[in-house]
């Protein structure tokens, strides 16, 4: 864990201490993580006994139960975590490239962009073309928004607040767009396209796990080797290029990578929304805003959100599936709330 | 931008002018077109057994009202919002109203026997109030300040959760939905002025406070300590703008739903054409933003007629190259 010279902390104790909070956050959250997974595991419209989901997991493709852990289950479940992971991910970086705390996938055009794609194609295409190719539309949509928001704030580089205004005035666009395509559409696609851009797992198979892991597998090392710049570039422009820091090409890797994370957890998820926005900042409540410890406990918290308010939407409200959309702002937004209310003492 | 006393005043006078011609353009188009003469007989000797007259006194005069209202109202929030937090993302919608509202009008609609936004008007009123409140609690700090994170924070945490909820009731119940669908576009057709003139006191009132508050706007832009040094709490002052707040974009979300785009980026149209000089920004605000939506809604019969676009869809769709074009071409401070 080195940090810049400038922001090494005169007393070497507080660092020594921050640094042992952060594992502590780590270690308690994976494990939360884990036992979350074996929960949402035996639970289900059949609840299973722990000691059988095991069975099961050992024996795959022997009994019903084995089907339903192995090919119900597990990928649901695994696409959670990993959606959540990116999403969250996905807005620390951006609320660390912009210097802003309202930055987020969705404020910034790339949840938009992917909506737009996504809606239009449940629109306009989707009888005639078979449904497995939306997370592709909604993918192109993403990348799309996002290279649009970067050449129209290209003017001898890309200052940050630019990017930002130029973000948030083509999200209310293609939002517009959206809207407009689900008032004219009739009353079951609308519901279908308001069920996608609230964010569901719904029928999540072993192919989206596959087709989400390697963007993360990819992103996440990446913005991790970038997170000195960060810190950095958090003390401003000016001080990041006197200390060396090409400040061009690290916004370029650092924004790849946070649309790539948002544009891929869009593409299988839909539009969950909030994640984003909140799990960075309860991160930061947790272990500060340095980059490289804010990643993976963003990454963490944002994982949990999206498996439990799965796990809500799955089980709460049998025999009906809700939308775990409907739920990540309930589950987040109180833990939100509490954090909020004891650091009020400090100041920020 | 505009530089110099004297420019900003005629930009100031042409907006108006535009304003003007938009209301009438308002007033006098759409799939039945009314000459300039029956609008004034319309005005002078009503006449309940012309058709002209009755379409005009029922539908597009409220309706024009309506729009220069909300356009104005909204853009003025987002201004001071953006002032408060000292943050270019803030829109009115941060204070929790957009999301309040909408949870109320969905319980109501669920709830209750309502048939047309009309009656939404209450609900979404009091949903506003209540989620406002809510993110004031949250966001004062235990001196009574309030720092921009924490208000960010707080709103962001209040507007997640009274959205994730009405969204679940909307699933749930999908006829609701139906209804609801078109407030959430946001409109403002079909709002009569006996529904409006009510509403009226609470425009006043803002408005009043907002012109005793200009310096203390100016004041605030450059931090905490500028307030203190007019002799004023910063805290005091938030709170009273944020009350201006609370009254305009609510009011407006009560009569016209959910129009997002006015809030967020009219004022920084203004801004990058007026300055940042409150006495002249909050003035433009209120012209563009009532321009942009009188503009908006007259369009929005044309597009695809006979169904009206939603007033939200319009907005955005004609607003945004303007704004890009701006964000663009001025200096970002």
């Amino acid at each position: 864990m080195t940090t810049s010279p400038l922001l090494k902390h005169p007393t070497n104790l507080m660092g020594i201490l921050q640094l042992r909070r952060s594992w502590a956050v780590n270690g308690l959250l994976s494990l939360s993580l884990l036992a979350s997974i074996g929960l949402s595991l035996c639970l289900g419209s059949f609840p299973t006994p722990l000691g059988e989901v095991l069975h099961a997991l050992a024996a795959p493709r022997q009994s019903d139960i084995a089907f339903i852990i192995w090919e119900l289950r597990l990928p649901r479940i695994l696409l959670a975590v990993l959606v959540g992971a990116a999403l969250a991910i996905a807005g620390a970086i951006l609320q660390g490239i912009v210097r802003n705390p309202l930055a987020s996938p969705d404020v910034i055009g790339i949840t938009s962009g992917a909506a737009m794609a996504a809606v239009m194609f449940l629109a306009l295409l989707s009888p005639q073309l078979s449904i497995s190719w939306l997370p592709l539309a909604a993918l192109c949509g993403a990348l799309f928004a996002a290279l649009l928001v970067f050449l129209l704030a290209w003017k001898d580089g890309v200052s940050p607040t630019r990017m930002v205004l130029v973000g948030i005035g083509l999200a209310a666009a293609m939002g517009a767009v959206t809207t407009l395509l689900i008032v004219i559409s009739d009353d079951t696609a609308a519901m279908v396209a308001y069920v996608w851009l609230t964010g569901s797992l719904y029928a999540a198979q072993w192919q989206d796990v596959m087709g989400m892991l390697p963007w993360l597998l990819v992103a996440v090392p990446l913005c991790l080797s970038y997170a000195r710049h960060m810190d950095t570039m958090a003390l401003g422009d000016s001080v990041a290029q006197g200390l060396g820091v090409s400040l061009l090409r690290s916004r370029l890797v650092l924004m790849a990578c946070s649309v790539a994370l948002a544009g891929a957890a869009v593409a299988f998820a839909g539009g969950l929304s909030f994640v984003g926005l909140m799990a960075p900042h309860m991160a930061a409540k947790l272990v500060g805003r340095q980059f490289a410890r804010l990643v993976p406990v963003s990454g963490l918290i944002g994982a949990l959100i999206v498996l439990y308010a799965d796990l809500l939407g799955r089980v709460a409200f049998l025999p009906k599936d809700l939308p775990a959309g409907v739920f990540v702002s309930g589950i987040g937004a109180p833990f939100f709330v509490y954090l909020l209310h004891r650091t009020r003492h400090r100041r920020d | 931008m505009l530089r110099g006393q004297v420019t900003k005043s005629a930009g100031l006078f042409m907006a108006v002018l535009i304003m003007l011609v938009s209301f009438l353009a308002s007033v006098m188009l759409g799939t039945t077109d009314i000459g300039f003469s029956s609008l004034w007989a319309s005005l002078t000797s009503y006449d309940p057994t012309q058709v002209a007259h009755i379409i005009l006194r029922t539908e597009r005069l409220p309706r024009a009202v309506v729009a220069t209202l909300v356009g104005s109202s909204l853009a003025i929030a987002g201004a001071l919002m953006q002032t408060m937090t000292r943050n270019p993302l803030a829109s009115p919608g941060l204070l929790g109203i957009n999301a309040g509202a909408m949870f109320f009008v969905v319980i109501a609609v669920s709830l209750l026997p309502l048939h047309s936004p009309a009656d939404y008007v209450g609900a979404a009123l009091l949903g506003a109030l209540v989620a406002a409140l809510l993110v004031v609690v949250l966001s004062r700090g235990h001196q009574g300040e309030f720092s921009p994170l924490r208000v960010v924070l707080a709103g962001v945490a209040v507007t997640a959760m009274f959205v994730s909820l009405s969204q679940g009731l909307l699933i749930i119940d999908q006829q609701s939905f139906e209804s609801v669908l078109y407030w959430l576009a946001g409109s403002v057709s079909g709002r009569e002025l006996p529904l409006v003139i009510p509403l009226l006191p609470l425009f006043g009132i803002a408005l009043l406070l907002c012109a005793l508050l200009v310096k203390h706007a100016n004041a605030l832009m450059l931090g905490d300590d500028m307030v203190a040094g007019l002799g004023l709490r910063a805290g005091t002052i938030k709170l009273l703008l944020g009350l201006v707040v609370i009254l305009l974009a609510g009011t407006s979300v009560a009569l016209a739903g959910m129009i997002g785009f006015v809030g967020l980026i009219v004022p920084h149209m203004a801004r990058g054409l007026f300055g940042v000089d409150h006495r002249w920004l909050l003035p433009a605000c209120a012209l563009l933003g009532a321009c942009l939506l009188l503009l908006a809604d007259v369009a929005s019969r044309f597009l695809m007629p006979p169904q009206d676009v939603p007033l939200g869809v319009m907005t955005a769709l004609i607003g945004t190259p303007w704004f890009i074009y701006l964000a663009r071409r001025k200096q970002v401070s």
